[in-house]
């Protein structure tokens, strides 16, 4: 008798509790539809509450966001001209005072509650979401994969090589949020109904865990894009392409474009890797040396095993950067890596004397 | 019952049964929110607002619903369920009709939902069989308390943050030696009044 009044109490009070939050959730926070304009021209409607990226997102506009929401990767910035409330402490870190004076905000952050006047870049129109199912998935290394993805819905997809795309994980077992991770473009983008990404496995990362541990050719996946301002420059520089592990993609993607226009400028390429298992597509990379003439491709080790036998150069990029440029004055650098890889070669770069302009990069978390 | 008039409680819970500096609850968004006084200030207020609330929420709950049923063993789930639903709602009431409070406390508010301290307000509540008007005055004081060593904490860690600490004790380390010094302090008031 006891266990029944005790189990009924408790369940009544969870359920007025509950009863009380759901009246509250539909009429309290409740704000109608609210309608946003888009660099006053398209506009569209969505039911209030929300925030402004995933209002965004379910209108078909896709704006960047690498972290998926959480506020931490200051990707999504949107310019807010009305509506939207005051900016919040979770966006002050992100925020310079420049664009705290432009109207700046994080649109993971700041939520749809009355009709807003928003700005966005303009190429963000040009940003689709794609199915397309898994073509490929060969082992560049243990730890990294290049997946190919064959685009069904939109069938071809326009990009600059250098730009990244974000690929949605779905639920699986042992994830329970869908999020979005951001890859580079690893193909050529003369290649338009298809893609190719390299996916180095990080260990309980749940968008790599899935590609790495649950993906299987005729998957089905999602993806939308492309971002992204890092792509070769049109000038007459020397160019100088740097990369580390998987930053390895979009400076592929790069060298395919040099090699279909037949961009005819001197070109090296400084390589960054751990030990020869993770010095990925070295054969490819000796075959575009081969057939560009202008392209010369150094690779590095930072810790060469014996078993690697190698007998190349050892160190880390800004090693090469010391030993083979001279004069940088005349140069244009393009930086593929971690945070710490792209401030310390930063630094390399400048003092051989290429301008701070010049250098072009794009950092992996 | 014990016959402590509710004033008493209210400053017996400022400064000699302080929750975080004698009884220790509520730590985790103590050390974690103490950096700066304006938020210090804006989470004390969140704090002090919530438990007096809640305090007196439980004190029907327990006395209306659960002493009839005989169910009192059952006030550590039920505490905890009237605490989130009703931050949950507070914040949404806040976030629809007082933007402007929302952005100063309500972002607060979802840190707090599983603060011990509050449960354990309420827990005391019970414990030293409290009547509804001492209740309320130990609710009250115990966020006035919290409050009170949360600024002190505050300041005293922005004027130490230009100091150097040695490399091991930086950031939550040399914090809780000053809650420790704190405590030590507060201890001095213990003794003028004793509601336990």
């Amino acid at each position: 008798m006891t266990i029944l009044i005790s189990v009924a109490v408790i369940t009544s009070i969870a359920a007025v509790l509950a009863i009380m939050l759901t009246l509250a959730n539909s009429y309290i926070a409740n704000y109608g539809e609210c309608r946003i304009l888009i660099n006053n021209e398209k506009e569209c409607v969505t039911e209030g509450g929300s925030s402004l990226l995933s209002s965004l997102r379910d209108s078909q506009i896709f704006i960047p966001s690498a972290c998926g929401g959480k506020g931490s990767c200051a990707y999504c910035k949107v310019k807010v001209l009305e509506g939207g409330g005051p900016v919040l402490p979770t966006e002050l870190p992100y925020l310079s005072e420049q664009e705290l004076k432009d109207h700046v905000r994080l649109s993971c952050q700041c939520k749809v509650k009355e009709d807003m006047k928003i700005e966005i870049p303009e190429e963000l129109f040009n940003v689709k979401e794609y199915k397309a199912c898994v073509e490929k998935i060969q082992d560049l290394s243990p730890t990294i994969k290049l997946l190919r993805l064959k685009l069904n819905d939109p069938a071809e997809i326009t990009f600059k090589a250098g730009q990244y795309v974000q690929l949605k994980a779905p639920l699986y077992e042992g994830n329970e949020e869908e999020v979005y991770r951001a890859y580079s473009l690893a193909s050529s983008n003369a290649d338009k109904d298809y893609i190719e990404l390299i996916i180095g496995y990080v260990s309980n990362g749940i968008c790599t865990t899935y590609v790495h541990k649950h993906l299987k050719l005729g998957d089905e996946v999602l993806f939308n894009g492309p971002y992204g301002d890092f792509y070769l420059r049109d000038t007459d520089r020397e160019i100088v392409l740097i990369a580390v592990g998987t930053g390895m993609a979009p400076i592929r993607s790069i060298l395919y474009q040099i090699e279909a226009e037949a961009i005819q400028r001197k070109t090296s390429y400084f390589f960054g890797a751990r030990t020869l298992d993770d010095l990925i597509l070295s054969e490819e990379m000796r075959s575009f040396e081969n057939r560009l003439q202008n392209l010369k491709y150094y690779p590095v080790l930072s810790r060469p095993r014996v078993e690697d036998q190698w007998t190349g150069d050892v160190g880390r990029v800004t090693d090469l950067i010391q030993r083979y440029i001279t004069d940088g004055s005349n140069m244009e650098a393009y930086l593929c890596g971690s945070k710490a890889m792209i401030e310390s070669t930063v630094g390399a770069l400048k003092e051989k004397g290429i301008p701070e302009e010049s250098i072009y990069y794009d950092k992996f978390d | 019952m014990i016959e402590v008039s509710p004033i008493v409680i209210l400053f017996a819970a400022i400064f000699t049964n302080n929750m975080i500096l004698s009884n220790f609850l509520g730590m985790c968004s103590f050390i974690a929110i103490s950096k700066e006084l304006n938020t210090s200030l804006g989470l004390g207020q969140a704090v002090t607002f919530v438990l007096t609330a809640t305090t007196i929420l439980n004190y029907f709950v327990y006395h209306y619903v659960l002493v009839p049923f005989e169910l009192e063993y059952l006030r550590f789930i039920v505490f905890i369920i009237v605490i989130a639903a009703f931050v949950q709602l507070v914040e949404m009431i806040l976030e629809r009709y007082i933007p402007n409070l929302y952005y100063a406390l309500g972002i607060f508010l979802p840190l707090i939902t599983v603060n011990c301290a509050i449960l354990g307000v309420s827990l005391f509540m019970v414990i030293r069989q409290y009547t509804l008007m001492q209740s309320m005055a130990f609710g009250l004081g115990s966020g006035l308390g919290w409050t009170l060593a949360i600024l002190a904490l505050a300041g005293i860690r922005q004027k130490i943050k230009k100091n150097k600490v040695p490399k091991g004790l930086e950031g939550p380390g040399i914090t809780l030696i000053i809650i420790g010094l704190m405590a030590l302090a507060f201890l001095g008031f213990s003794g003028i009044v004793q509601i336990q």
